[in-house]
């Protein structure tokens, strides 16, 4: 991909290492400050959760222990509109942003309550302002009259969306060149040494020097944070999807387990489990996500499975974010979280900006990984 | 309708013949037939249009590998019409693009649309 | 609920699965059989058991072989489970399969897995159009159904399964309009240095010539050095017209059916799901399992013979079926090493020399490069419409194998789950990086590996 010979060391302002959606949000934000970026990424093979993820840009129930996070995640929301809006707009890709709210349906009463008292709570925190409904089986039918009748009723959040991942991640990397990005693909990194003028990394296809660099390479973040002075203690955990073939539109609204895409395509998902570094899928997980999505909506009893897919999440233990700058070596930091699709917006805008010019607004000292050692 | 030429029949070996119907019409078909093979015999092509950009497809490779007959049997769309045994009665249409799950299209109405009865949070804004 | 267990179960009743099945239970396995056709028999001996047409002389010898196999399975102690889909096996060997509309599990000590063949992609110009068919399917349909394809008819294509479905269809009384032979001139030099071991296997590469004699005689056209194939619709969008190219000059033939064909490869969607060691074949230009002299794959257990280790045809299919299926109870303890090598040396001698004639036959009909890497404007993806010049432009952006190009153009998602499409990406990704196939790799294949309803899978839950 790149123009250079491997031998001579390649030169540029950032390297970002990793190109999923955080990599590619980051790296189009450091861009649009003015910086030259290079992105490092792994082969066609990989543990990526960018490309197994279910799309959702998901508010309702976020940061549930953690305000600070419920607010950069509602805060991503909002910022993307203009986000999905500036993609088109450079690439024409439309990545079928769809913000009209979402649902979250729960199969007992208990959970229902619960689920209630938890947002209630949020709310509270929030001084009122935490917009959510909850509705029993009778209000969902009245616009949803496939829900099944085990459901007991759902949780309503009118700040939720979802978006097409791969289209999402497409119209990014088509934008990055289009800036004059450049994205080595058999860039793997192995090693970063800090020098006096940045960081010099050596991978696969030769060695990289960055004046900065973002650690943006998910799971990948673990071995990489410590040659800079940082941790990222993240456990894989793994999402599994189902994909089925694409039925007329039915369902307008994503709900936590099950959404429809543009194309037409059902996905379900999805399980909280906590395997190793192995993206395979288990018949009896997926067996139970069927299950539950059938439940939900017994109409899809009869649609077909394409396939079905693992993906590893990228999990702090605690489950929030990991927003760091090196305090021992300058001018690298840390961007790793699990919900890459609803705070890309977030990435490309005030992350960015925070990489950029080593200022923010952003309450980011919750979201360093000392949080784990005190 | 079928339109295209029928594929034809050599003499076969004796075995029970049975009545399908292809977009309504009663076609004979023998035991051991699949319906993508009672489809090309009846002449009906295309016997499918694509999802993407609805152009016509017929059955291609006819060992349940291309996905290419997929048809509407018995009201259920979608179906692999050269894995499935023809069967007296058996009702085939062609498959038009995706598959309808409903006859209803889907609500735009939000929860702020209904009338708030029941709903628990009412001082909840929207 | 109880899954039962077996000592061997075979997904696949073709020549391989059967002669399988027969010896695996001769030694006292307990052994399972599951094939998603009604019938046994796998692709060549489709139907088998009840063959559809009256006159034996239109399929030949070869076909009516078959009986022999059945035969003998059915004499033999198997269970055997027809019209069951595989659609996924665990790696501690639980196997899931769909009947019927309903999903069933039963567990192995050692899995074979003999799932066949599938035809060669061949993307050209207008290869979508109704009217367009594989040969494969034409013999299915003679097979299973006694029928054959309305005219004009045309059949294009390379390799010796053309010639024999053309015989056939000469001798059922059909008319040809022509055969576009599309082997690249220099191929017949090129596989010489092949011929001397083809020789061992003197029956079978007779028999090849026996039929192109058979057609010449029957007066049917043969046009050699066919390239450039282009299917033209009608304005209703049927198959109307070939348009073709022989050396400058350009021709067409008025078709309603056009039967193609570009060799078999091995069908690789159960190894791939299970993530078993895959090599390229550059002779084959197809992937296959890595595998040991009896069979075992990279993991231990799983075994797989027939066409889905490597295309070397049905005889050879069913020796490899019973010499894996004699390691297997050897490794079960039910014969002795000794027995094993004593048992098996007959038969292993009759394998090599069916396999001898494979790398002739291999360079001889390699497919020409317009089916390996088409022209831009070709669909490459059928099911989600796809087309080769966008592969290339992916490529140009950055993409170094085919699952980044899937989820970028979505080629491989639609319902055949890449079967029709994986091999062609690769080759154009290879092509345009100027790497080496194996080097692009191929789609990671997943659960299911043929879908099955949400319903049938959610009852496996309760
Ligand atoms: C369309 C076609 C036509 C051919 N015609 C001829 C011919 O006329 N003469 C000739 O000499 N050779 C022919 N060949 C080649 C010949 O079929 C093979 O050499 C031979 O059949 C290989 O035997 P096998 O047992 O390995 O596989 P097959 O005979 O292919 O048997 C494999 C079986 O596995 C089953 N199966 C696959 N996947 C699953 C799953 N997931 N679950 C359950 N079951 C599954 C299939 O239904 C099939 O019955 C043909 C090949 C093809 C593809
Ligand atoms: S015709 Fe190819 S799958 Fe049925």
């Amino acid at each position: 991909m790149t123009q250079f010979s491997t031998d001579s060391q390649r030169r540029t302002d950032v390297c970002v290492l990793g190109g999923g959606i955080v990599g590619l949000a980051v790296a189009l934000g450091l861009q649009r400050n003015g910086l030259s970026v290079t992105i490092l990424d792994e082969g066609d093979i990989a543990l990526r959760a960018s490309r197994g993820n279910f799309g959702l840009v998901w508010v309702q129930g976020k940061g549930d222990t953690l305000p600070e996070y419920a607010a950069i995640s509602r805060l991503s929301a909002k910022l993307w509109a203009n986000h999905a809006l500036r993609l088109k707009e450079a690439t024409g890709i439309d990545i079928q942003l769809q913000q009209r709210g979402g649902l979250f349906l729960c199969l007992s009463e208990q959970e229902l309550s619960q689920r209630h008292a938890m947002l209630t709570r949020m709310q509270k925190t929030a001084a009122g302002d935490y917009p959510f409904k909850t509705l029993d089986l009778q209000q969902l039918r009245e616009f949803i009259p496939e829900a099944g009748p085990e459901v007991a009723g759902a949780t309503w959040g009118p700040e939720d969306g979802h978006l097409n991942p791969l289209f999402y991640l497409r119209a990014m990397t088509e934008q990055f060149l289009q800036r004059g990005g450049t994205i080595d693909n058999s860039g793997k990194v192995s090693k970063i040494e800090p020098t006096d003028s940045g960081f010099t990394l050596s991978s696969d296809s030769g060695q990289w020097h960055g004046d900065q660099i973002v650690l943006a390479a998910g799971l990948g973040n673990r071995d990489l944070a410590p040659h800079v002075g940082l941790s990222a203690p993240l456990v894989p955990n793994r999402g599994q999807v189902l994909i089925c073939e694409r039925v007329k539109p039915f369902l307008n609204y994503p709900t936590g387990h099950v959404r429809q895409t543009n194309e037409g395509t059902l996905q379900l998902g999805d399980s909280k489990e906590d395997v190793g570094f192995d993206s395979g899928t288990t018949s009896d997980i997926i067996a139970k996500i069927a299950h539950r999505a059938s439940q939900m909506f017994p109409l899809l009893r009869d649609v077909r499975l394409i396939r079905a897919w693992g993906a590893l999440r990228v999990m702090t233990p605690d489950g929030y974010p990991l927003y760091e700058a090196s305090q021992q070596y300058p001018g690298a930091y840390l961007v790793t979280c699990h919900s890459g699709v609803t705070l890309g917006a977030l990435h490309e805008g005030p992350i960015a900006d925070w990489i950029a010019n080593d200022r923010t607004e952003l309450p980011l000292e919750v979201f360093n990984a000392k949080r784990f050692t005190l | 309708m079928p339109n295209a030429l029928p594929f034809k029949r050599l003499p076969t070996n004796k075995a029970e013949w049975v009545t399908v119907y292809i977009e309504g019409q009663p076609v004979k078909v023998r035991q051991g037939d699949s319906a993508a093979a009672a489809v090309l015999a009846a002449g009906l092509q295309p016997s499918r249009t694509t999802v993407v950009s609805g152009s016509g497809r017929a059955p291609y490779c006819l060992m349940g590998v291309c996905f290419e007959c997929l048809l509407q049997i018995d009201g259920v769309e979608n179906v692999q019409g050269c894995m499935t045994p023809a069967r007296e009665g058996m009702q085939i249409m062609s498959q038009k693009q995706a598959r309808q799950l409903n006859n209803s299209k889907p609500s735009d109405l939000k929860p702020t649309d209904l009338k708030n009865s029941h709903i628990k949070n009412e001082d909840t804004a929207v | 609920m109880n899954t039962p267990e077996y000592d061997l179960v075979i997904i696949g009743a073709g020549p391989a699965g059967m002669s399988a099945a027969t010896t695996a239970s001769s030694h006292g396995l307990k052994v399972a059989i599951l094939d998603e056709q009604a019938a046994p028999g796998g692709q060549i001996y489709r139907s088998i058991s009840s063959p559809a047409i009256a006159n034996e002389s239109i399929l030949g010898a070869d076909y009516y072989h078959g009986r022999t196999l059945l035969s003998a399975m059915r004499y033999a102690k198997v269970d055997y489970f027809p019209s069951s889909s595989v659609w996924t096996v665990s790696p501690e060997l639980l196997i899931s399969f769909s009947k019927a509309g309903k999903s069933s599990q039963i567990k192995a000590k050692k899995l074979l897995i003999a799932t066949g063949a599938q035809e060669r992609p061949v993307p050209f110009l207008g290869w979508t159009l109704p009217g367009v068919m594989s040969c494969g399917a034409a013999q299915i349909l003679l097979k299973s159904s006694g029928l054959i394809p309305s005219g004009p008819l045309v059949l294009a294509g390379s390799g010796p399964l053309l010639l024999l479905i053309a015989a056939q269809l000469n001798r059922a009384g059909v008319e040809i309009e022509a055969i576009l032979d599309t082997t690249p001139k220099g191929r017949y030099l090129k596989s010489l240095r092949h011929l001397p071991a083809a020789l061992r296997n003197l029956p079978l590469l007779l028999k090849g010539v026996g039929l192109l004699i058979e057609l010449k005689r029957a007066g049917v056209r043969y046009i050699n050095n066919a390239a450039q194939l282009k299917a033209l619709p009608d304005d209703t969008g049927l198959l109307t017209k070939l348009q073709f190219k022989t050396g400058e000059a350009t021709d067409t033939f008025n078709c309603k059916t056009l039967l193609v064909h570009q060799g078999v490869v091995p069908n690789v969607q159960l190894t791939r799901a299970l993530q078993l060691e895959h090599q390229w074949d550059e002779l084959q230009q197809c992937w296959k399992p890595t595998l040991d002299s009896w069979g075992e794959s990279s993991q231990a257990g799983i075994f797989v013979a027939g066409d889905s280790s490597g295309i070397a045809g049905a005889r050879a299919a069913e020796y490899m079926g019973e010499l894996t299926a004699r390691r297997i109870a050897q490794q079960l303890d039910k014969l002795s090493q000794e027995t094993l090598l004593l048992k098996t040396a007959k038969t292993g001698r009759l394998l090599q020399q069916q396999q001898a004639i494979r790398p002739f036959l291999d360079a001889l009909y390699q497919p020409a490069d317009e089916f390996l890497k088409p022209s831009d404007e070709t669909l490459v993806c059928r099911c989600e419409e796809v087309t080769a010049g966008q592969i290339r432009s992916m490529v140009a952006q950055g993409c170094t194998g085919p699952n980044q190009t899937k989820a970028f153009s979505r080629a491989g998602m639609g319902p055949c789950q890449g079967r029709l499409c994986g091999l062609t990406v690769a080759q154009i990704i290879a092509n345009e990086r100027q790497v080496t196939v194996s080097e692009v790799g191929y789609y990671q294949i997943r659960t299911p590996i043929k879908p099955l309803t949400i319903g049938e899978l959610a009852d496996l839950a309760e």
